[in-house]
């Protein structure tokens, strides 16, 4: 047999053999969605121990449960619960990407290119609030809202929020705009630029991808929180998805059903929010601009 | 256009002194280069010309008009960077009228502009891509022409070829030097690439350790360098230098006994006192084999074939030496190489600095 031959029969093996494992990966990694998907759409009202995933008596009905959950109002049309609800998470979620993007934005470009007083301190300090988990807080947190009147508002827990998620992204966004040479600066504040309009006209555009990057992790982080949230919020029109799902899961009673249902409602803004935010994910939109 | 004219410029970074009082003055429309080793502080004057940097002390000035003190953007300059600084979110063209956009130039004249000189460099093709999908040389014609198209008073290059490949470099050179001549721009060219200064340059500055050592046109400063740092500086191979000659009455006595013959004894003047130490320079190609009275003889130990010369690697006594000839010379390993010296340059042993009168 021919060298070659042997060559790609050794390879037909690995391939075989790399394909198995993957299968494998994405099996261990899909199987607890699967079982997600099985149980919403299941009609039978006790999830069972079974291998396959796949729905018994499918019907729409746990879904059509959560979704069009209302809310009465006293002499007044019933309210949508879950929109509200769903709206809630969704615009605490922006807000606090929003929020802590623009205070991170400015923050880390200046730590990343000036040399000041209390930078290094700074820094530090900044650090040291990222080794307590947000939980620590709570307490604080809390009395501070409480004193602000803030309690139980959607922009107070955006401020909780924000309290984790700027630190954070001054930290990511530090890093990316020390990658973008300083050429790029220096050749626009030549080509007539100001140092506003360097940063504005070339630096931003470049720092797009880690910026979006940034943001949506912000986004992830708010909209999954649970327990500031829980603690935070006291009226149910005023709750985020997480805390609704984790209601439907009690001390005396389990609607695994319905929490399933709302596991997928609730992970369609997400997957909608990526797929717009690919676009500005392209990696290397900075590669070409200086060397080769 | 502008005369440049920097005045005794110092500049600290800390407690570290970079420039200690250099001045710098370029004729209107000349090319002038600024060369040395890496930290002699050539590309920190370069940038403090453009403005991305204060000087700590010391004045500036383009013409009459004092810039010390003015940002970049109000000093009317264009800078090529080594990296090329383009801008990656931004085509060809937008990179080009970048600095015209900025300036609310009216949008028919930086088509225009833009038109001109992308036919000028060969970018028409190439208007509407993204920096990353050109290639090292297409990115340096960019940025050459978001130069240009600004019409500057001034150009500034910061080692603008050292990222291309030697063909290509060798290429730019030439364009460069062709644009310089066709756009008559007073030019200020940082490189560390001594054929770059020699073949650019009007004037060359030659920085060392934060000083000029000397300036002057690249002939004079070749034949005629001021100090041994400039002389062994400029130069490839690098001069020769042999320390510990003494002047005596017929010649210099080096240190392997043998004597040195001065030809032109008139070219050094007063300074060669009979029993003075002096260091002695060759450049490699200023020597010639003379079989019937030669200046020195010395040991080929390594002949390299260069295509039209060969570089020798040679001893004499226990100083290395290159020495270049024609490729025809027949010169082998092992062979006694009698040689005559056709320049020759004398340094202070203790300060450097050029005998010649």
């Amino acid at each position: 047999m021919s060298p070659s031959g042997q060559g790609r029969r050794v390879g037909l093996v690995e391939s075989i053999g790399a394909h198995l494992l993957l299968i494998v990966a994405v099996a261990f990694a899909l199987y607890p969605v699967l079982w997600v998907i099985s149980l919403a759409f299941s009609g039978a009202v006790e999830p069972t121990a079974r291998v396959i995933p796949v729905p018994i008596e499918p019907t729409l009905e746990h879904l059509r449960g959560v979704a069009f959950s209302t809310l009465e109002v006293p002499g007044g049309p019933d309210r949508w619960l879950f929109g509200l609800q769903l709206a809630n998470s969704i615009v605490i979620s922006l807000a606090t990407a929003l929020v802590g993007v623009v205070i991170a934005v400015p923050t880390a470009y200046a730590l990343a290119r000036f040399e000041f007083v209390g930078k290094d301190s700074g820094v530090r300090a900044l650090l040291a609030t990222q080794m307590f988990p947000a939980v620590a807080s709570a307490i604080p947190l809390y009395i501070i809202l409480d004193g602000l009147g803030l309690l139980g508002t959607r922009s107070g827990l955006v401020l909780c929020y924000a309290t984790t998620a700027v630190p954070f992204a001054i930290f990511q966004l530090r890093g990316a705009f020390e990658t973008i040479p300083r050429d790029l600066e220096e050749a626009a504040m030549v080509d007539g630029a100001t140092r506003f309009e360097a940063f504005r006209k070339v630096v931003l555009p470049a720092a797009r991808p880690a910026i979006a990057v940034t943001a949506l992790f912000a986004f992830m982080s708010a909209y999954n929180e649970f327990v500031l949230a829980h603690t935070m919020l006291g009226r149910e029109e005023m709750y985020t998805v997480p805390v609704v799902l984790q209601r439907y899961i009690s001390e005396f009673s389990a609607d695994w059903p319905k929490f399933a249902a709302g596991s997928l409602i609730v992970s369609i803004p997400v997957m909608v929010l990526f797929y717009i935010a690919q676009r500005h994910l392209i990696a290397g939109l900075t590669a070409g601009g200086v060397k080769g | 256009m502008v005369a440049v004219t920097a005045r005794t410029i110092v500049k600290r970074f800390g407690a570290t002194e970079v420039l200690r009082g250099v001045d710098v003055h370029v004729p209107d429309g000349g090319f002038a280069v600024l060369v040395g080793p890496s930290g002699c502080g050539k590309s920190t004057l370069l940038r403090l010309l453009a403005g991305l940097e204060e000087v700590t002390s010391g004045e500036i000035r383009f013409g009459e008009r004092d810039v010390t003190r003015l940002q970049p953007r109000d000093r009317d300059i264009a800078m090529v960077f080594q990296s090329y600084a383009l801008y990656p979110h931004l085509t060809v063209r937008d990179n080009l009228a970048f600095g015209l956009n900025l300036r609310k130039t009216d949008p028919a004249t930086i088509a225009s502009r833009v038109a001109e000189v992308s036919a000028m460099l060969g970018l028409d093709h190439l208007l509407d891509r993204l920096p990353r999908a050109l290639s090292g040389g297409q990115r340096q014609r960019v940025a050459m022409g978001r130069a240009i198209v600004r019409r500057p008073q001034l150009f500034l290059f910061d080692e603008p070829l050292s990222n291309l490949d030697a063909a290509l470099r060798a290429q730019v050179r030439v364009e460069i030097r062709k644009l310089h001549d066709q756009l008559g721009a007073t030019s200020v060219y940082v490189t560390h690439d001594q054929v770059e200064a020699m073949t650019l340059a009007d004037q060359i500055f030659v920085l060392n350790k934060g000083v000029v050592e000397q300036v002057g046109p690249p002939r004079e400063v070749y034949d005629r360098p001021r100090t041994r740092f400039v002389a062994a500086f400029l130069g490839s191979p690098a001069m020769n230098f042999l320390d510990g000659a003494q002047v005596g009455a017929s010649g210099l006595a080096l240190p392997g006994g043998q004597t040195l013959p001065l030809r032109e004894p008139g070219q050094f003047g007063a300074a060669l006192q009979p029993g003075r130490t002096v260091s002695l320079g060759v450049r490699p190609h200023d020597f010639v084999v003379r079989a019937d009275a030669p200046d020195l003889r010395v040991a080929v130990e390594l002949v390299e074939l260069l295509g039209p010369e060969l570089q020798i690697h040679a001893r004499f006594g226990d100083a290395p030496l290159t020495v270049c000839l024609d490729s025809q010379s027949g010169v082998r390993r092992g062979d006694t190489l009698p040689l005559a010296v056709r320049a020759l340059h004398l340094f202070d042993p203790a300060t450097g600095l050029s005998l010649r009168a």
